[in-house]
């Protein structure tokens, strides 16, 4: 038996609905990227000369460590309260809903920590050239860690304690996408051409698109079977 | 068809099986004679599994459970007459979180009115419902069973339905299930 409605659009509108009814729980990621972000004056220099040399590398070091926090969340609920078993028995194909999942996770923690990265930029002392790029840089590269995270999460889901696991998979991954997303802050800040990196990025948001929904797919199957 | 077995026999094991939410490491799971995967859209197009872990979600409300869990053809007059029909009515936009384990059982077992699929497996039903429900359910088999649908169910209960064959799931038992 299935509902139609539960393809992607299904599954992206069910689960920003049910992130909207535990937005205290969702809006924590967030909190903890601005919070951390107000440690760092505190703890270097409040000196903006030094600050602004480190903000791109720390706006993206909280940026990703704020989307590793949410990502173990993903599929666990579905897990427990057997969800995720009425997904591997429908009769349609799993990476659709999947990226719907996905694209939820995305929308409320990517986009709300890309929204307010701005402001941490400026508590930081980035120079005004960076701002821009590290917008976009954060909005390509937070999709890529939510997409690359969910296979951690997939492959995570049924152990109790799967949190320190998963960030042991999914870091190396990781890197590829902090490389490029502060190169391309930095790039902007000393005036050269931050497009490049950013085009890497978008190649990898690509590659993740198309591939992990299947890397995912395959691994909650694994998961089931056992 | 009940299945019956002591705890651990394998119920839910051979349940999970025949829905292909487990792969066999060894035999198949035929339907209408071919192996399900190679028909695997009409077989699971056609199938209805409640498990124990019944899918509900907790911040949603029963409407809004059901909703997600029903074809997408359903009228909210559906919904609202499956719920009913499982004693929730005045639960409906109430989260689930308040409500009580059989009534989420209950928000679950409402999907059997307004499914289509002809195969149900129902993996202990009766879990936490009381006695009213429990004929409710039997009537709802019943009447599902002369429709010329089939279920599979496991249960010690003994249920007083016409035509209900009992299989008894021992560990290590090759079994071949018609169906």
């Amino acid at each position: 038996m299935i509902a139609e409605s539960q393809g992607f659009a299904g599954y992206l509108r069910r689960d920003l609905l049910l992130a909207y009814r535990r937005r205290g729980e969702v809006a924590s990621p967030l909190i903890f990227f601005v919070l951390v972000s107000t440690l760092i004056p505190l703890g270097i220099s409040p000196d903006s000369a030094r600050l602004a040399e480190l903000a791109p590398g720390i706006i993206w070091v909280m940026a990703l460590l704020a989307t590793l926090l949410s990502t173990e969340t993903l599929f666990a609920s579905d897990y427990q309260d057997g969800s995720l078993e009425q997904l591997l028995i429908s009769p349609q194909l799993l990476a659709l809903p999947v990226l719907g999942k996905i694209l939820a996770h995305w929308l409320v923690t990517g986009l709300p920590l890309t929204l307010v990265s701005p402001l941490i930029g400026l508590m930081l002392s980035l120079p005004a050239a960076g701002l821009l790029p590290m917008m976009a840089s954060l909005a390509l590269g937070t999709a890529c860690l939510s997409l690359i995270g969910a296979v951690g999460a997939a492959l995570t889901v049924s152990l109790r304690k799967g949190g320190l696991l998963l960030s042991v998979l999914v870091i190396p991954l990781y890197m590829p996408v902090i490389i490029f997303g502060s190169a391309a802050v930095q790039s902007a800040i000393d005036g050269l051409n931050w497009l490049g990196p950013l085009a890497v990025l978008a190649a990898m948001l690509s590659a993740a698109v198309a591939l992990c929904p299947l890397a995912i797919a395959g691994a909650l199957r694994l998961v089931s079977n056992n | 068809m009940q299945l019956e077995g002591a705890n651990g026999a394998g119920k839910t094991t051979l349940m999970r099986l025949m829905t292909s939410a487990l792969q066999p490491t060894s035999g198949k799971v035929l339907y209408l004679g071919r192996p399900v995967q190679d028909c695997r859209y009409e077989y699971l197009d056609n199938i209805l599994y409640i498990g124990h872990q019944s899918g509900v979600k907790m911040t949603l409300s029963a409407e809004e459970n059901l909703r997600w869990m029903s074809p997408a053809s359903t009228s909210a007059a559906e919904i609202a007459l499956a719920l009913d029909a499982v004693g929730l009515r005045g639960y409906t936009d109430v989260p689930c979180y308040s409500l009580s384990a059989g009534q989420h059982r209950r928000v679950a077992l409402a999907r059997l009115s307004t499914s289509k699929a002809a195969i149900w497996y129902l993996d202990e039903p009766f879990t936490s419902i009381d006695k009213q429900g429990v004929l409710n359910l039997q009537h709802q088999l019943e009447a599902h069973l002369q429709r010329g649908g089939a279920v599979v169910l496991s249960t010690h209960q003994n249920l007083p339905i016409d035509g209900l064959r009992t299989y008894v799931v021992e560990p290590h038992s090759d079994i071949g299930l018609p169906l």
